[in-house]
Formats: C-alpha cells, sequence, structure tokens
C-alpha cells in the first residue's frame, strides 16, 4: 500500500497552507462583531488604586470598558494550575492568586487591568491609550536569582520568600556517598536562558455569546480545545460545559504556548456576555513576548562524580526554576517530573538526585515549551559529561559510551522506566556521517584560515506521550493523559476519524490517515481528519508532549480494531464464509484464498443499509475507543554539531549538524524530518540567538523582532539525518514521539562544539558573537595570570 | 540609563541661569516641544513630540526643579507619559561654572523608560537621549548668546 504507515506521503493540509487558504480564528468574522483590546500594567509591580474610563468611553464606536472587579463581583474564577508539587518537607506548594483581570495588583509589565471592546479594532486600541491608570508602583523581583535572595520584594503575599515549592527527586545521601569516594568531580553552573515561543501565528479568540439559547462559542487559537472548554466552565465559571461549544480551527504553531487557557480568551467570553456582542482579540507580536507563556528560565548547579574508569557514580543538580507572576497551568510540572525525570540521561547513573526551588519574579508567566523540561534536563547532563570528558582528557563520545544503558526496558533512580533503545548504534551512525574520524585534518585546515572549528555531541534520551492517567495523577496531575479517536467508515466506504488531538502543524491529516489506509487499504485521499471542535469530537486532551503519534494514533488503532472486527464479521456472513477466513487485502474485504471480497464501499452500504446483517448486529459502522498508555515513549538520539568560530569576531557558523534520532516506527519520514528540521532549528536558536531580556526594572527589552534573534534560513546548514529505530514495545504502532526531540537534543550539541572550537567550557546560551569572543577573551586573561 | 555631558555657552553665568528658568527660551530650545508652562517658580508642564527608533509619540510631562543654588545648580526631576508609547521619568543634576566670560555647564542625568519605548526602543533612547541632548544645548547656546 503506497500511501500507507512509512511512505513519504505529501502533507494534506500543505495545500490550504502554503496557498494562504488556512482558516484560522482572526480569520472568523460573525455578526454583530466587536473588537477587544487590553489596557495592560505598565511596570512590574504596582498597585492599582483606579482606572479611569471617561475619555475612552467618550471615544465614538466605544462600546465599554470592563475591569477586573467587575469580572470577580460576576464569578468568573482564577486562573488555575494543572498539577499539584508537593515540597521536600511534604508541604503543598504556595501559590499567588491570578485573576484574569487585575483586582488589586499588577504582577508583570503587560498584566491585563481592563479590557475596552469597540466597533473596530483600531478604535478599540486608540481607545484603549486613553483608559488612564492611578497606579502605585511597587518593588519588583525580576531575576530568578535575585528573587530568592533575602530581602527580595514579595511578587504574592502569601508566597514567603517568592518560594512556590522546594521540590527534590532521587537519593541525595547516596548522591553525596558516591561524591565523596569520587575519583573525579565536574562542576558547573547551568543558565537555561528564558525562550519566547513565537508561534508564527499570534494568540486569538473570537467569543460569541447566544443569548437565546444561553449558548457561548469560543473560536480560539488552542493546542487543547476540550480541555479549555472544561477549565473554562468547571473553574472560570463562564458557561457550563454543555452550554460552551470550543473550536481551535487552523492554528499556526504552539510549541506549548498555546496549551494554556490564557486571561484574554476568559475575557473575551465573558465581555461577549456583557455587551451581547461577538467579541474578537487577536495579539499583536510585541502583547505576544509580553504575554505568551515564556520557557526555560533554569539557574541550575550540577556535580557530576566518575570513578577512576570514567563511570558516573553520581549525579545532583540544584536548580531555580523561574514560573514568573503567576503559575501557569504546566509552569509547575514542568521543572519537576518533567525535568527531574529526565537526570539520568540515557546513562546507567547508580546514584542521581535533583532539587527544584520554583520561584515567583514578577514577569510573564513561564510554562511547557517545546521540550517542557526535557531541554534543560538534557542540556544540564550532556554539557556536565562533555566538560568532564575534557577535564579527564576522555574522548567525550568514548566516555558516554562507557556509561550508555545497554539493557531494557532500564528503570532509572529517577522513576522513568525506558522501553526500548540501542544508543551505541546510534552513536556509531552518527559519527560516521558527521565523518568524526576526519574531523581532526578539517580543524586543522581551519586552522590555517585563521577559523576555531569544534565538534561537540549530544546523546540524549527523552519521554514523549506523558501517561499513564493513574501514575501522573499518583503525582499530583489534574488531568488523565490518554486520548480518544472515533473511526467512521461511511455507506460510501470513505472514512473519517475524529481525533481529541489537534493538529497545529503536526500534520495530522496526513499521518493519521496513513494509519487507516495501512490498515483498512484505501487511499489516504479517501480519508479525512476532523479535530478541534468540542460539538463534532468526543473528548481529547489535544496535542503537546509529542503524545499524537504514541497516544492519539493508538487510539485511532483500537477503533480500527473494532472497525475491522464489525466488518469481517458482516463480510462472512454476507459471502457465506467463516468469520476466522476473513482477511484485509488490497483495499478489499476478502475471503481468504479465494475470488470472493467485497469493497469497503460494498461493507459501508450493508452496515447503513442494514437489510442482511448478522443477527443481533447494530446497524453502522463506527467505533469509538479511548487510549491509556502503559508508559511514556523514549525517543533518543545522537546529535553531533560543528562549528567554525571567527576568534576575531566571536562569529561562530554551524558547518555541519548530524541528527541520528531512533523514534520507533516512523509513519511518514518527511513529517518526521520536518519535524527534526524545526526542533533543531528551534534548539540552535536557543543556543545562539534566542534571550528574553527584561531590564531591573521588570520591563522588556526584547518585545520585537528588531532585538528577539529568530533564527533564519541562513542560521542553519542543511541537516544530515538519519534513523535507528527501536520500536516502542508499549503501544500497538511501535512509535516514539518526534515533535520535540529536536529542540531537546541540540542546545548542547551546539554549545559543545562550541565551546570545543574556543577551548573554554566557560560559555551560557545565547552564544552570540559577544558572548563568544568574551568567552575567548576571559579565557586568554586567565591563562595569562596563570 | 545613564547620562551626562559638559557644554560651553558663551554667556555669563547669570544670564544662563535665567535662561534655564525661562520657560519661553526653554519651549524655543527643547527639540519637539510643542507646549511648555511654568506652573510655579519650580514646576513646569510640557508637551513634546519625540520619534525614539519606531517609537512616534507626544509625551506630557511635568517637570520640577529641586535643590535649587542660583544661580550655580539645580536638579530637575520629571516624568513624561507618552500613552500606549510609554512612559520615561528620571533626573539631571546641572552645574554651571564661570570661565571667563562663558559658562561651562555639566550635567549627569539617569532616566528609566518603560512600555514601547523599552519594548522596542531600548537600544536607541541612550543614543537618542544624547543626540537631544546635543540639540537642546546647542539651540540654547544660541539662544543665549544671541
Amino acid at each position: 500500500m503506497s500511501d500507507g504507515i512509512g511512505a513519504r506521503v505529501e502533507r494534506k493540509e500543505d495545500k490550504r497552507f502554503i496557498t494562504g487558504k488556512g482558516k484560522y480564528t482572526d480569520d472568523v468574522r460573525v455578526d454583530n462583531q466587536a473588537y477587544a483590546a487590553f489596557v495592560r500594567c505598565p511596570v512590574a509591580h504596582a498597585k492599582i488604586n483606579g482606572v479611569d474610563s471617561s475619555a475612552a468611553m467618550a471615544m465614538e464606536g466605544v462600546i465599554a470598558v470592563h475591569t477586573g472587579p467587575e469580572m470577580k463581583e460576576d464569578g468568573i474564577g482564577d486562573i488555575i494550575t494543572g498539577w499539584s508539587i508537593t515540597s521536600k518537607d511534604g508541604s503543598p506548594m504556595q501559590c499567588g492568586v491570578w485573576n484574569p483581570m487585575v483586582t488589586t495588583y499588577g504582577r508583570y509589565v503587560g498584566d491585563a487591568v481592563a479590557v475596552v471592546v469597540a466597533e473596530t479594532q483600531a478604535i478599540a486600541r486608540a481607545a484603549a491609550e486613553l483608559v488612564e491608570l492611578d497606579y502605585e508602583e511597587l518593588p519588583a523581583s525580576i531575576g530568578v536569582e535575585d528573587a530568592f535572595q533575602d530581602g527580595a520584594a514579595q511578587v504574592h503575599e502569601n508566597v514567603p520568600g517568592n518560594l512556590i515549592y522546594d521540590w527534590e527527586i532521587g537519593d541525595e545521601a547516596a548522591v553525596a556517598a558516591a561524591l565523596e569516594g569520587a575519583h573525579h568531580i565536574t562542576e558547573m553552573k547551568i543558565v537555561n536562558n528564558r525562550l519566547s515561543p513565537n508561534p508564527m501565528e499570534p494568540r486569538s479568540a473570537v467569543a460569541i455569546f447566544d443569548e437565546a439559547e444561553d449558548h457561548y462559542t469560543l473560536y480560539t487559537t488552542s493546542q487543547n480545545p476540550h480541555v479549555a472548554r472544561l477549565v473554562l466552565s468547571a473553574f472560570y465559571n463562564v458557561a457550563p460545559e454543555h452550554k460552551l461549544r470550543v473550536i481551535a480551527p487552523d492554528v499556526g504553531g504552539g510549541f506549548g504556548s498555546k496549551i494554556y487557557i490564557y486571561p484574554e480568551e476568559i475575557t473575551c467570553l465573558w465581555a461577549s456576555m456583557k455587551t451581547g456582542r461577538s467579541v474578537k482579540w487577536t495579539s499583536d507580536r510585541t502583547e505576544a513576548f509580553l504575554t505568551d507563556a515564556h520557557g526555560r528560565d533554569h539557574v541550575t548547579k550540577a556535580t557530576m562524580g566518575f570513578d577512576a574508569e570514567g563511570r558516573i557514580v553520581g549525579f545532583k543538580t540544584d536548580t531555580l526554576a523561574n514560573i514568573g507572576a503567576y503559575v501557569s497551568l504546566f509552569a509547575t510540572v514542568t521543572p519537576t517530573y518533567l525535568h527531574g525525570t529526565l537526570l539520568s540521561g540515557c546513562y546507567d547513573m547508580p546514584a542521581v538526585y535533583g532539587n527544584v526551588k520554583a520561584i515567583h519574579t514578577n514577569t510573564v508567566p513561564v510554562d511547557a515549551y517545546r521540550g517542557a523540561g526535557r531541554p534543560e534536563a538534557t542540556y544540564s547532563v550532556e554539557r556536565m559529561i562533555e566538560t568532564a570528558a575534557r577535564e579527564m582528557g576522555m574522548d567525550p563520545a568514548e566516555l558516554r559510551r562507557k556509561n550508555f544503558i545497554t539493557e531494557f526496558p532500564y528503570q532509572t533512580q529517577v522513576i522513568l522506566q525506558y522501553d526500548s533503545g540501542d544508543y551505541h548504534k546510534t552513536l556509531d551512525m552518527a559519527q560516521d556521517i558527521a565523518d568524526v574520524a576526519g574531523f581532526a585534518a578539517r580543524k586543522a585546515e581551519a586552522a590555517s584560515r585563521g577559523k576555531l572549528r569544534g565538534l561537540g555531541y549530544s546523546t540524549f534520551v527523552e519521554a514523549c506521550g506523558i501517561a499513564p492517567s493513574a501514575a501522573v495523577g499518583s503525582l499530583g496531575a489534574a488531568v488523565g493523559l490518554w486520548e480518544s479517536a472515533e473511526v467512521r467508515v461511511n455507506p460510501v466506504g470513505s472514512v473519517e476519524i475524529l481525533t481529541g488531538c489537534h493538529s497545529h502543524g503536526q500534520g495530522h491529516e496526513t499521518t493519521f490517515a496513513q494509519v487507516v489506509a495501512d490498515r483498512l487499504g484505501i487511499p489516504v485521499d479517501n480519508v479525512s481528519v476532523v479535530h478541534g471542535d468540542t460539538d463534532k469530537v468526543q473528548f481529547g486532551m489535544g496535542t503537546y508532549g509529542s503524545r499524537s503519534g504514541p497516544v492519539g494514533m493508538s487510539a485511532i488503532v483500537k477503533a480500527l480494531d473494532k472497525v475491522e472486527a464489525k466488518a469481517k464479521k458482516i463480510a462472512a456472513h454476507t459471502l457465506e464464509a467463516s468469520e476466522d477466513d476473513i482477511v484485509i487485502e488490497n483495499g478489499e474485504v476478502k475471503v481468504a484464498g479465494t475470488d470472493k471480497s467485497m469493497a469497503w464501499h460494498e461493507i459501508g452500504l450493508a452496515a447503513y443499509i442494514a437489510h442482511n446483517l448478522p443477527e443481533g448486529m447494530e446497524p453502522g459502522l463506527k467505533e469509538a475507543a479511548f487510549y491509556d498508555p502503559l508508559n511514556f515513549s523514549f525517543p533518543a538520539g545522537a546529535l553531533i554539531c560543528e562549528v567554525e568560530v571567527d576568534p576575531e569576531t566571536g562569529v561562530t557558523d554551524i558547518v555541519k549538524f548530524t541528527a541520528v534520532d531512533d523514534f520507533g516506527n516512523i509513519i511518514n519520514p518527511n513529517i518526521v524530518e520536518g519535524q527534526v528540521h524545526g526542533g533543531v532549528t528551534q534548539g540552535i536558536g536557543q543556543a545562539m540567538l534566542e534571550q528574553v531580556v527584561y531590564d531591573d526594572d521588570g520591563q522588556m527589552l526584547t518585545a520585537s523582532y528588531m532585538d528577539y534573534c529568530m533564527p533564519r534560513a541562513d542560521d542553519v546548514p542543511s541537516y544530515a539525518l538519519d534513523h535507528n529505530a527501536t520500536p516502542s514495545p508499549l503501544n500497538p504502532l511501535g512509535v516514539k514521539g518526534c515533535g520535540e526531540a529536536g529542540a531537546i537534543g541540540s542546545p548542547p550539541a551546539v554549545i559543545n562544539a562550541i565551546t570545543d572550537a574556543i577551548g573554554t567550557n566557560d560559555l551560557q546560551m545565547p552564544a552570540t558573537p559577544l558572548a563568544v569572543w568574551t568567552a575567548l577573551q576571559n579565557a586568554k586573561s586567565s591563562m595569562a595570570a596563570e | 540609563m545613564d547620562l551626562s555631558g559638559q557644554y560651553r555657552i558663551p554667556a555669563d553665568v547669570a544670564t544662563v541661569w535665567a535662561a534655564l528658568n525661562n520657560a519661553e527660551v526653554l519651549a524655543q530650545c527643547i527639540p519637539g516641544c510643542e507646549e511648555l508652562e511654568k506652573d510655579s517658580d519650580t514646576e513646569m508642564t510640557a508637551k513634546v513630540a519625540l520619534k525614539i527608533g519606531p517609537v512616534k509619540a507626544r509625551f506630557s510631562g511635568r517637570v520640577e526643579l529641586q535643590d535649587l543654588n542660583p544661580p550655580y545648580s539645580y536638579s530637575i526631576v520629571g516624568e513624561g507619559k507618552g500613552g500606549v508609547a510609554g512612559f520615561a521619568k528620571g533626573g539631571a543634576d546641572v552645574t554651571l561654572t564661570e570661565d571667563g566670560a562663558e559658562t561651562v555647564l555639566d550635567y549627569t542625568a539617569n532616566a528609566q523608560v518603560g512600555g514601547k519605548l523599552a519594548q522596542l526602543g531600548s537600544r536607541l533612547v541612550k543614543s537618542t537621549s544624547a543626540k537631544l541632548a546635543d540639540q537642546f544645548f546647542d539651540n540654547f547656546s544660541k539662544a543665549v548668546a544671541g
């Protein structure tokens, strides 16, 4: 079957995307359309004493100006977090209260204070400028280390010392004992820089209140519309679940930032009810920088101990995680169970310990961003092992090999049990492709041109498709992490899949159709995928954490099992054969070894006409399934980055980047390669270009593309990719997630390559030309001093 | 942001001091000044149209003179709001020193900016401020000398 699993089918959705025909939330225009603009807190911390909307209200075309206290009075709930973390002393975490719009205190630049609803977007924005805030500026805490100092300004009264939780994982005493007896110890301070997610489509919401039906519809840029509906109704009291329809149409990228339910969507729904108008809000780019949840922002002290043979004896990290002014939906789990659990990397570590202190600051909330905790863990582990190899005078690849896990399943010291892998072979393949053997000659040749050439590794493992529901529940999750699917075989033989996953760039319309095409033997063009509408799809948990493959597609397989079983019964009955003799071949349901067969349209028609079904069989051919995975899946890979640094300017050129990944079985190599290209490029962005900067007062200095540098085509090389699949034994397709791996694995490969080139390990991300040049000068002056 | 500078003005200290306290002269010299009113001997309000990088706005500001030591020094403290373009606040210490028939003016200033000014224009604030200061004192020297 040419369209089936493993085929390079072109993405079905690309026709509309690349011809500008996608339908996004901002494209939705309804009768009675009004527009919202937000008045935002201008300083990092302030007591808002009053909001004077008289000048705004006097403007022609302004419908209403509403504030937080009014919202509170109407019973709209505070914004929740989805995962409770318990501190190491057993106490529950302490979070500041997050009102959708400020009731008393504004806690970051961009905190929503009031909303203006007007006839046009231009009027709304102009009127928002006329709203006068009477505020008293308060001391603010901005950087995560400063915010955790004694005497730091308090972000919330009920969170002393700005400490949300003090969490630990692993065995501290075992690590301490191991480090005591270690032959070599490597210590580093590792900063994981703060990033803004920057999906191409900014956030947007269109809220429609139907007074006659007492019903709300919300079009929104969401990665998980069902979760949005659940939370909006159960916690924010906007409307009961059956009176609220949430539609996430085409969504132009999310990277995690569109998982969360933000103040703006809640406010639009409420304002729609208040004004009797449909209310639309679309973020501009600077507003996105100010208000979309950021990613990363960890400061870690790491210690890794080795025995005389180079085997890791213990690994310990102490991390300060910046959570921002409020605790966003998955902000608490990202630095804990998505970070601490990956501290063993792909190494057999006998003792591991991680401590994470989550800190409030007067900055926008920080939450999961492509990789979510795993990039932070991978960066720590992979920089430590590379640095240790240099300190011990060992080859960094050989040091890794000495410590690779080789037997699966493998139980780490930090909760997770890895499913499958072949780390040695993956690294062999990467070293071949990267021509590591020829590196010395290339380095010498570069030196003859005055350039510094370096090579860096990252051998990572990560955890995708967070699950199972009972386990995450026991760790504090407020939700289950299963997925649902419905497969409908229509009377004409075409198939519709309804999935609770959401595609915002992943290509589900293609890959999910391939799974069906492979199973039923029909062309992918006869399969359509329905998602993103709570009125169409029963329920689902959405798309994040690289879960749509291992979890979402597994639910489709379960539903297909049921469809196949029923189809075989119908065929056996119609063709007067035994059910056991029925097989599916070349798009037909056949009696094995005979020419007796039924095409899918004949099966579909028989099921729906129902004139001649087996005794007792219900008409129709549509089956649903809910799939709760047994465990995460564990993609892994070996990345090798080769750079050339100009020592005069610090300008770094990535001359080669090799990625050999283990994503288990691959449904569509085009799509998987696209995910790796995008992920690695985002990782290179983190390593070399991107950084959110707040000044000491909490004003954001990087709120446009003039100051926030995204990777562009000329910043990255043409990637050399390959795969070494060890199918996951834990799901029916043997797949592992591929959506985040590139962003998780690549930053340490880049930094390890640059530090190899410049001969000093003292370099933090982003490795801008200035940072690289400064590291070179510091290394020279410290050498001179010695 | 900190900024400092020194200018030589071809007039005696008393003349320079008087001009520095004269709303009309100041209004004439401040680049982009559309309005400047003296509310009292030490307080002024102003409207100034400025373009800093991509941010163009009309700022309404209030300025207060403090620590007056006529005719040798004072401090200026003020803040200006430019709507969604953001705000600026800060102060400057100004000292005048006689040097023959001329006066040497030294100032050190610090400023904080917020809103779009910080978000989009922060890299340009210092260079633009230095340029505006040069323009101001250039105008001022001419006004006082003339």
